[in-house]
């Protein structure tokens, strides 16, 4: 194996030592051999699919954050920062954490109560059969998309900045995931996502520590980036943002707040399987409260080791990047920003610590995939549908089964986005157009027990189709982007955000239209589903310091603070 | 953490996996000390050094505290 990473072609950005090979190695073994250990933990349904539900709040916390901290993310938003600069950060700040606490506080209590295992198994015990099979299909169909995307997406990233062959990355890789997924179950995932936290934290941190140090502090930085990029605004949040035409996204602050922070991010945060799985595995409901709460600590200071380096690439790069559809021979892009600066800092050894944390991003992402769909298939899936009566074993053992061959089909995806890279940017956003009214249906579901069954199920198919049309529309007929976005420069990123905001609104508008002209579910149903029927265990007599809502709120004024900061 | 089932916590793999790679990053540093890796920024500051060596600091904390014991 090592041999074969050697073998880099002569023109990559970074070239590794014997000591940074040797750094990835361990790291192969020490997750292969975590999840052989943790075999003979995953027997029950229970422990396999939801990690024994006995995790810890920090475990929880952890795992949910970093299943979004995968590679792909950190190099994009580092790109990101190079070239729309600290606005970014809306991403990593509003765009996460009001989502987070809200999570927490007060959705978190309905999934844990209900003891749902995932998003589409509280839909079937919320409104029914119809809402929950929309979203466990699409789910299901998109995240494995998804990871093979993911996975194409990491073997290019490994040939294009340490050579490495592309069969050889997607082989190891995946074969790598599989062994330990399908041996350990979502306990493997969550021990290699924590693992995988700390080695992106420890592997990145020092680009901004000696970036600053360089530049002479964030003052220094700034100063740079005016003396090299006069007239460009790259340090400001929401200044730029008063009118769309003053800034590079061409984003008016009205879609950061209502289509990122309300709709988007909402979505993302609050019903996306994948990040709400890792939660569910909490020990009991303070901590599946308080897990996302944490976690939203350290989201928010992610920026240090992604906004902030490619802030500091604009500031101390000699050469300038360019978007990656106009790079030549020579040219670096904005994606490239995040592996330069760590070939810019870090020599033999430290380099392997960076790139090892790029590699355990992409497997953790993949496995997070993998596993996700896993338990959504065999218990939302197959377990209704399919075989209803067979033993909690066959189930697992049907869980092992779909990481193999979800892995197989996402190996068969990644080929067949090298054929046609095209796909990739739509199957990106096929995700997109489920997310955002996925977080209408069922918000109001929990919070107003009179929706109807078929109030919620055309809702979340009117948001859907809402989001496929507008993105058709901006996409192919460039003149509807005024209409749609309010201006007619925003960009694609602007553009996501208005449709995630035209989804969710069609999604709530029609499903109170529907639940006003059809019956309710009689309350009996609804018992530990809805706010109105549910008792909440009440924290009066905890320690305030271990009270969610403190630190929920706190987490709430720190954003606050930041903003102004950087204002 | 899994105290139920008594499962190594997954931070005492997080301490083995600092204290390793500190060893490596540092023992890499010291190698270099006097003849830096070409094209690396700052290295003077020798950062692989103290890099490295908090890395063993915060791995054998991380170990000791989460060493797997036996029942009692």
């Amino acid at each position: 194996m090592i041999a074969m990473m050697a073998l880099a072609a002569p023109t990559t950005l970074v070239h590794l030592s014997g000591v940074d090979l040797i750094i990835i190695a361990i790291y192969f073994l020490l997750v292969l051999g975590i999840g052989f250990y943790l075999k003979k933990f995953a027997k029950t349904g229970e422990d396999f699919f939801l990690a024994g539900r006995e995790m810890t709040a920090w475990v929880a916390g952890l795992a949910f954050v970093s299943a979004n901290l995968g590679s792909l993310e950190l190099l994009g938003w580092a790109g990101n920062a190079y070239q729309y600069g600290i606005m970014a950060a809306h991403w990593y700040w509003i765009g996460a954490i009001p989502a987070m606490v809200f999570l927490g506080l007060v959705m978190m209590p309905f999934y844990y109560i209900s003891k749902t295992h995932s998003v589409p198994g509280y839909l079937k015990l919320r409104y029914g059969t119809e809402a929950s099979a929309l979203s466990a299909v699409t789910f299901a169909f998109m995240t494995i998309l998804m990871s093979g995307v993911n996975m194409y997406a990491m073997a290019v990233v490994m040939e294009v900045v340490l050579g490495w062959n592309l069969h050889f990355s997607i082989i190891v890789s995946s074969l790598t995931v599989g062994v330990y997924v399908a041996a350990g179950g979502l306990f493997s995932a969550i021990f290699n996502e924590v693992l995988q936290f700390f080695l992106i934290w420890f592997g990145a941190l020092l680009i901004p520590i000696l970036g600053l140090i360089e530049t002479g502090g964030w003052s220094g930085m700034v100063a740079r980036i005016h003396e090299r990029f006069p007239g460009q605004d790259f340090t400001h949040m929401w200044g730029p943002m008063s009118s769309a035409s003053n800034n590079p996204m061409g984003v008016h602050w009205i879609a950061i707040v209502f289509g990122l922070g309300a709709s988007v991010s909402m979505g993302y945060w609050t019903t996306d399987f994948l990040v709400v799985q890792r939660v569910l595995s909490a020990k009991d409901v303070r901590s599946a409260k308080l897990a996302p709460i944490i976690g939203s600590f350290f989201k928010m200071a992610v920026p240090l080791i992604v906004i902030l380096p490619g802030l500091l690439g604009r500031a101390v790069l000699p050469f300038h990047l360019v978007p990656g559809n106009q790079a030549g021979p020579g040219q670096f892009k904005f994606d490239d920003v995040l592996p330069l600066m760590l070939a810019r800092y870090c020599g033999p050894g430290l380099l392997g610590l960076g790139i090892t944390a790029l590699v355990a991003g992409f497997m953790a992402g993949m496995a997070g995939n993998v596993s996700a769909f896993a338990t959504v298939w065999t218990y939302d899936l197959y377990r209704p549908y399919i075989r209803k009566d067979a033993t909690d074993t066959h189930y697992v053992s049907m869980g092992r089964w779909c990481t193999i061959i979800g892995l197989v089909v996402s190996i068969g995806t990644a080929y067949l986005v090298q054929y046609n890279k095209s796909m990739m940017d739509y199957v990106q956003a096929l995700f997109g157009f489920f997310i955002a009214p996925l977080f209408g249906t069922v918000v109001i579901g929990m919070l107003w027990k009179r929706v109807s069954r078929m109030g919620g199920f055309l809702g979340l198919l009117a948001g859907v189709i809402t989001s496929v049309t507008v993105f058709m529309l901006m996409k192919f007929v460039p003149s509807t982007v005024k209409v749609f976005a309010f201006s007619p420069l925003a960009q694609p990123l602007a553009q996501a955000m208005w449709q995630a905001l035209w989804a969710t609104v069609t999604c709530v508008v029609v499903t109170v239209l529907v639940t006003l002209v059809t019956k309710p579910k009689p309350d009996e149903e609804l018992r530990g589903l809805v706010y109105a029927l549910t008792e909440v265990p009440r924290e009066e007599h905890t320690n305030w310091l271990h009270r969610p809502v403190i630190w929920g709120v706190a987490a709430l004024a720190i954003l606050v603070v930041i903003q102004i900061i950087f204002w | 953490m899994s105290e139920n089932r008594h499962i190594i916590p997954v931070w005492f793999f997080v301490g083995v996996l600092f204290v390793i790679y500190g060893v490596l990053i540092l023992i890499s540093g010291l190698v270099h000390w006097s003849h830096p890796a070409q094209g690396v920024e700052l290295a003077n500051l020798h950062a692989p050094v103290w890099w490295g060596a908090l890395l063993i600091v915060l791995g054998t904390i991380y170990c000791a505290k989460y060493y797997p014991r036996s029942e009692t």
